[in-house]
């Protein structure tokens, strides 16, 4: 049940790009097709659940006993730069069709604010939800899963918009990114619909 | 005249925001008042200069290939800074900022400024040009927090404009305020300076 709210609640309730705008930057620039819209979700997804797993371990066995919290923004950040990298070393070896699949999204993932900001909420998600709960661990692994679930639904939707803007016709001065913002915004219009569900 | 060029372009010609399109999530995130959008950017401001300046000065030690990480190091160490300078001395703005203070890191301006001009250029220019982007940051945030203050509550750096008229509590488009305020914002904004 618990699992299930918080899913609830990142997918469409509080979603990550249209109603807390981390993400945005890949959001516009990698929406033009719904394809590479989906390879971008996959490897977002992938990275999100690794790194948050990885970050909430480091800062409740390593950072808190050592009183280092102020490290936290160092930490995280590093770890999810190296964490890309070797996702990527290891994919490679693995499984090439997949390293073929996700391409340059990848190294495109450490600068995408989403993951950062999944980690360091996941910090504090009891606090968040009210919840009390021994297995604060696996709330903040399905968090991330929930998390990045939104970030693939909100950049499929809105790939799936752009490639119809494309052929629609717009007034000149509208053209580019005015009238994309202006499609996202009718989304998260959309969305706030949601709001009161959980 | 060259440190002029530097100042300026960032503030009109290459504004972050609305010309290159840098720097999104704290731009629609943090932007529901003119001060949240100063403050934001006033941080960001910070941020940029003195990583400017310092990779500027350390451009011949780092390697090549691991500048990427170093740079991100050298920008999360005075993100960190900034995050503790703002929890002692501004607290209110610091809980209104929240987690986007730490994500100063991931913003794309400031990586991009690293690696496309102090990486290349000594400390004086990049001192400029950190100087001059930040400033077209701090405006173009402190712009969009305004009317998005402005359409959504009535009010300007939290002072009720219509308090002269004499209504208490003015009845606003809530919805700029809301998340989809600020596409639209953004949106039309865009459009009014694009030529």
């Amino acid at each position: 049940m618990t699992y299930l709210l918080i899913i609830i609640s990142a997918v469409v309730v509080n979603n990550i790009v249209l109603s807390q705008f981390l993400g945005i930057c890949p959001f516009l620039g990698v929406s033009k097709k719904v394809n590479t819209a989906i390879g971008m979700s996959g490897a977002v997804m992938f990275v999100m659940v690794l790194a948050t797993l990885v970050t909430y371990i480091l800062n409740q066995y390593v950072l808190i006993p050592f009183e280092l919290e102020y490290l936290q923004t160092i930490s995280f950040i590093l770890i999810i730069a190296s964490l890309v990298q070797m996702v990527e070393i290891v994919l490679k070896k693995v499984s090439h069709s997949l390293y073929e699949a996700l391409g340059v999204f990848l190294p495109l993932i450490t600068t995408n604010c989403c993951v950062l900001g999944v980690s360091i909420m996941a910090l504090d998600l009891p606090s968040k939800f009210n919840f009390v709960e021994a297995n604060s661990l696996g709330l903040a692994v399905v968090f991330a899963l929930a998390n990045s679930l939104a970030f693939g639904l909100a950049l499929v939707l809105f790939a799936g918009i752009r490639e119809q803007l494309e052929i629609t016709e717009t007034p000149r001065k509208l053209q580019g990114t005015p009238i994309s913002l202006i499609s996202a915004g009718l989304l998260a219009l959309a969305f706030m619909g949601f709001s009161g569900l959980v | 005249m060259a440190d002029i060029k530097n100042l300026t372009r960032g503030i009109i010609k290459e504004n972050p925001i609305f010309v290159l399109l840098l720097g999104m999530c704290p731009t629609l995130g943090v932007t529901t008042s003119g001060t949240n959008g100063l403050g934001m950017g006033l941080a960001t401001m910070f941020v940029l200069v003195l990583s400017n300046c310092f990779i500027s000065l350390l451009k011949n030690v780092i390697p090549d290939k691991v500048r990427i990480p170093a740079f991100i190091v050298i920008i999360a160490s005075f993100v960190t800074i900034v995050q503790l300078l703002m929890e002692a001395y501004v607290p209110f703005l610091y809980e209104q900022l929240g987690l986007y203070i730490p994500l100063i890191v991931v913003n794309c301006i400031i990586l991009g400024r690293a690696e496309a001009f102090a990486s290349k250029n000594g400390l004086v220019d990049s001192l400029f040009d950190g100087i001059g982007m930040g400033l077209g940051f701090s405006l173009a945030l402190t712009l969009l927090g305004l009317v998005r203050e402005l359409l959504g509550a009535g009010t300007a750096f939290g002072f009720n404009l219509f308090g002269i008229f004499g209504i208490q509590e003015p009845k606003m488009m809530l919805v700029f305020i809301l998340p989809p305020g600020a596409f639209l914002v953004l949106a039309y904004l865009i459009c009014l300076i694009k030529k």
